[in-house]
């Protein structure tokens, strides 16, 4: 099986190769187009952009999402903004810096080659964004406005307020639309993947559940691309929205595609702090507001005593009692390093005692300063909603106390192996953004992941799936009652029996939160050897439980919440088994990944690149068997790998 | 805290619906509204009911999912927010609080407080889009916008297509929304090409979907989580009228 992780990278210098590819790529004439389907799961950023281009390309193309529209997908959240190399403010950007930043944030663990295609066409994502109508921020010259983000030197930051997600989305989403009313795209909103099906080896076509009717409904294709995000919501507490989840990701790695690097999860350091247990969800507050508000902790362990009892506001203690962290530590980055680096430092201060809510877990972002130096209006404008938000949630003004951030999980730059075109193990099958592995390493930047949906969307699988395309429009259309169909379609339905037939007493969520508690715990800010192995022992555990004290209410042909979670959390015990299998396979620190064992005298992370230079590929090898491990060595051909350095 | 919670039921389209009441204990105060409904859940699950039905997903008050007609509004008592953005202290301690589902005949109830909002996405796909095709673009800088401009063009496309301007509206109507898109798109010059056309086929697809008329009551103003101004639904007017001298 090894062979199948060719990567398909094409030779030549780095900056000729998405040329060359592009130049190989065999193309399908308009009258075939036509009679070739695609499925697309998934509307954010990287499915919408996906469906539409392949739409307007004159493909048949099936689209679904799991809410009842396309415009609900998680992208709509994201705040901050998207990055392109577009040197708009003449501070020596470039393509190559933003690779080169890119590589870096990633601690050296993303392919080259997909990195540098990513910088590539980002300015492109621009342009087209702008045509679409989406009203980025501008200077009073008409001119676009740009903002610096967390692990750079340069601002080739594009933002619409607070808002850069939605809009970004809203225009994906408009292109859909278009679409939908020339009729070459099918829109099925309301709708869950629950298998994908494999005849002969390739890709061609999905049972989903009709969530309204709850009826079981098999569609073919002659492709079939996963756009289904990530899988933070393994951790139960995280910034993804409610119905994020990975099933997508794990029909596809149970039916033969290799998931990646599954232990690269992103814990962002700027979430509002869980506040009692009867939470679900956390909230993030934008990395951008890193650009003008200073992180601190008090000095003085009595100060942190004092705000704990609410004797002293924050804005009592004076600045040289103040221990900006960041600052102090990475003073050429200051509280612009990565996620990552950001994250950690803030668990080294509350593990030290200086945690300034009375849950010992959040440090102060404060934007007292900002405020002096650029007045009201500006601050207002540049963070106004994001304010308002936090005012919202947490009955406490940004403009008179610091915010109180804790970090949570974000992000998962792990997902569905793919080689340069996108396309996974399994012929046929694509995985597009946060779903696949490719760009991020172990690390993503701010403002990266909005750029990398629309850069496979808009820009690279509408390109690639040509070259499997070109061999298959003479093929006829897909037999939704090919005895595959049937049999996948068969399993599905066992398995919602099973769920029904438990008829337990505990609710599916309280064993997701149980769940959550072990990834937190093991699988979390730092991990290491015992405990992983611990976590891999009791996730086996939880899932017996949840096997025999699950209760799933209702029937299965209704509108039915509880057993939308209860398939979902089947498959977070999966999602979290392996990622503590590749966390504990893993045995360096580098990006999002801390192993304790691996760490320098001052407790930076430590990279392993004699041995651990290579992307983590696990083969599904059945139900409750270890997975199997296939390396994909990566090599830098480009630029020389370094240490990380934020410091100077 | 503690709340009675007078729920509507309601098993599926076709079936008659009705209230029920539960009582609740021990709510945070800073529990969201969301998080008490899924405590409630829970209890009920526990106790062999059927879960209360509601769509949600972000929590964030961004992805418009949050439907929830609450003690007589829509997002219920607070202003400017989202359902999961409205906070258990807005309620007093022991209150019977009354939730409903969006009530409109454009959002037909598929489950007790989930309702179908297709009907936006075809107003949408009626012509809420700029007809650029990927790859078509010229240097984004190439389209100069003031920077005021932008920021009005901005304030229309917050809109998160939630549905409480149609729910708050005595006539059912989807102006407010329209014009959010319509206008939006009309002030820049790239969406002016196709304005005109834009805003007639947005607002006959609204009235084939059976919304109602604007009678300029401005309800949908102060209900909007995001607090999108009546001014844009005069934009859409001129909009229109501009297509219909031009018919």
């Amino acid at each position: 099986m090894a062979d199948k992780l060719i990567s398909k990278i094409p030779d030549g210098p780095l900056s000729e190769k998405w040329t060359k590819r592009k130049s190989e790529i065999h193309l399908v004439s308009p009258n075939n187009k036509r009679k070739l389907e695609i499925i697309v799961v998934g509307t954010g950023l990287g499915g919408a952009s996906a469906a539409a281009s392949l739409g307007e390309l004159g493909y048949n193309v099936k689209v679904f999402c799991i809410s009842d529209s396309p415009r609900r997908a998680h992208s709509i959240a994201a705040q901050g903004g998207i990055n392109a190399a577009k040197n708009y403010q003449n501070d020596n950007d470039s393509i190559y810096r933003l690779f080169y930043d890119t590589i870096k944030g990633g601690d050296y663990r993303a392919r080259e080659a997909n990195v540098y295609r990513l910088a590539e066409v980002s300015a492109a994502i621009i342009d087209q964004c702008v045509a679409q109508g989406i009203p980025f921020a501008r200077e009073y010259g008409g001119y676009l406005a740009n903002r610096s983000f967390g692990g750079v030197q340069v601002s080739r930051t594009f933002y619409a307020r607070g808002q850069t997600g939605q809009q970004l989305l809203l225009g994906a989403y408009a292109s859909l639309n278009k679409e939908i009313a020339a009729g070459t795209v099918t829109s099925y909103p309301r709708h869950e993947m629950l298998d994908l099906v494999v005849i002969n080896g390739e890709a061609k076509g999905i049972i989903a559940r009709n969530l309204v009717t709850g009826q079981l409904e098999r569609f073919g294709a002659h492709a079939v691309v996963i756009a289904t995000g990530g899988y933070g919501n393994t951790y139960f507490l995280s910034t993804n929205a409610m119905n994020s989840n990975g099933s997508a990701a794990m029909q596809c790695y149970r039916k033969g595609a290799f998931f990646a690097n599954p232990c690269f999860a992103q814990i962002h350091p700027t979430c509002i702090p869980v506040h009692g247990d009867q939470q679900c969800k956390l909230t993030l507050m934008s990395e951008s507001l890193r650009n003008d508000g200073r992180i601190w902790v008090p000095k003085k362990l009595e100060d942190v005593e004092k705000l704990r009892k609410h004797q002293i506001k924050a804005s009592q203690i004076p600045e040289e009692d103040r221990d900006y962290y960041l600052e102090r530590r990475y003073p050429a980055f200051g509280n612009l390093v990565p996620r990552d680096v950001a994250s950690r430092a803030a668990k080294e201060r509350c593990d030290a005692g200086f945690g300034v809510n009375e849950t010992g877990k959040a440090v102060f972002l404060d934007f007292s300063d900002a405020i002096r130096r650029l007045g009201h209006q500006k601050v207002a404008e540049r963070y106004g909603n994001l304010f308002e938000m936090y005012e919202k949630i947490t009955a406490s003004s940004p403009w008179e106390e610091p915010m109180m951030i804790y970090p949570a999980i974000h992000y998962t730059m792990g997902g569905i192996w793919v080689d340069y075109d996108l396309q996974t193990t399994i012929p046929g099958l694509y995985a597009i953004g946060e779903a696949n592995f490719s760009d991020h390493g172990g690390n993503r930047l701010g403002a990266s992941a909005l750029m990398q949906g629309l850069a496979d969307g808009y820009f690279v699988i509408p390109v690639t799936i040509g070259d499997y395309l070109s061999h298959k429009f003479a093929e006829p259309k897909t037999d939704i009652n090919a005895p595959e169909f049937v049999a996948a379609e068969k399993a599905v339905q066992a398995r919602i029996d099973k769920l029904f037939a438990i008829n337990g007493t505990e609710t599916v969520d309280s064993i997701h939160k149980e769940l959550g508690h072990i990834m937190w715990d093991y699988v979390g800010m730092a991990r290491d050897e015992e405990g992983l192995k611990s976590a891999i022992a009791q996730i086996k555990a939880l899932r017996e439980r949840f096997y025999k004290e699950v209760k799933v209410p209702g029937t299965q042909f209704e509108f039915n919440q509880e057993l939308e979670k209860a398939l979902r959390l089947e498959d977070f015990f999966d999602i979290g088994e392996l990622m503590a299998y590749d966390a504990l396979n893993r045995r360096e620190s580098c990006g999002g990944h801390f192993r304790v064992e691996s760490q320098t005298e001052e407790g930076e992370a430590k990279r392993d690149d004699k041995n651990f230079m290579y992307v983590a590929a696990w083969e599904y090898k059945g139900e409750g068997k270890e997975p199997e491990l296939h390396k994909e060595e990566l090599k830098y051909e480009f630029i020389e790998v370094k240490t990380r350095n934020y410091k100077d | 805290m503690n709340f009675n919670v007078k729920i509507w039921r309601q098993r599926n389209a076709k079936a008659k619906g009705h209230f029920e009441t539960y009582h609740i204990d021990d709510i945070e105060s800073d529990a969201s509204f969301l998080e008490m409904l899924d405590i409630l859940n829970e209890k009920l699950i526990r106790e062999g009911i059927d879960p209360v039905s509601f769509d949600h997903d972000c929590r964030e008050g961004i992805c418009g999912a949050c439907s929830l007609y609450i003690d007589g509004r829509a997002h219920g008592p607070d202003d400017h927010v989202t359902t999961c953005q409205l906070f258990m202290r807005h309620f007093k301690d022991g209150a019977t609080i009354t939730v409903e589902p969006w009530r409109s005949s454009a959002f037909p109830v598929i489950k007790d407080l989930v309702v179908d909002r297709r009907a936006f996405d075809k107003v949408l796909q009626a012509g809420g889009f700029i007809s650029v095709r990927t790859g078509s673009a010229q240097d984004a800088n190439n389209i100069l916008i003031g920077h005021d401009t932008a920021e009005e063009s901005m304030d229309a496309a917050a809109c998160i297509g939630c549905g409480a301007c149609v729910a708050t509206c005595k006539n059912g109507s989807a102006m407010l929304f329209v014009a959010a898109r319509v206008s939006s798109l009309a002030l820049l010059p790239q969406g002016k090409v196709e304005g005109a056309k834009r805003a007639r086929a947005m607002v006959r697809k609204m009235d084939e979907l059976g919304f109602g008329n604007c009678t300029n009551t401005r309800a949908c103003e102060l209900e909007c989580p995001k607090g999108i101004s009546v001014a844009h639904i005069a934009r859409l007017n001129r909009e229109y009228l501009k297509a219909k001298f031009s018919e």
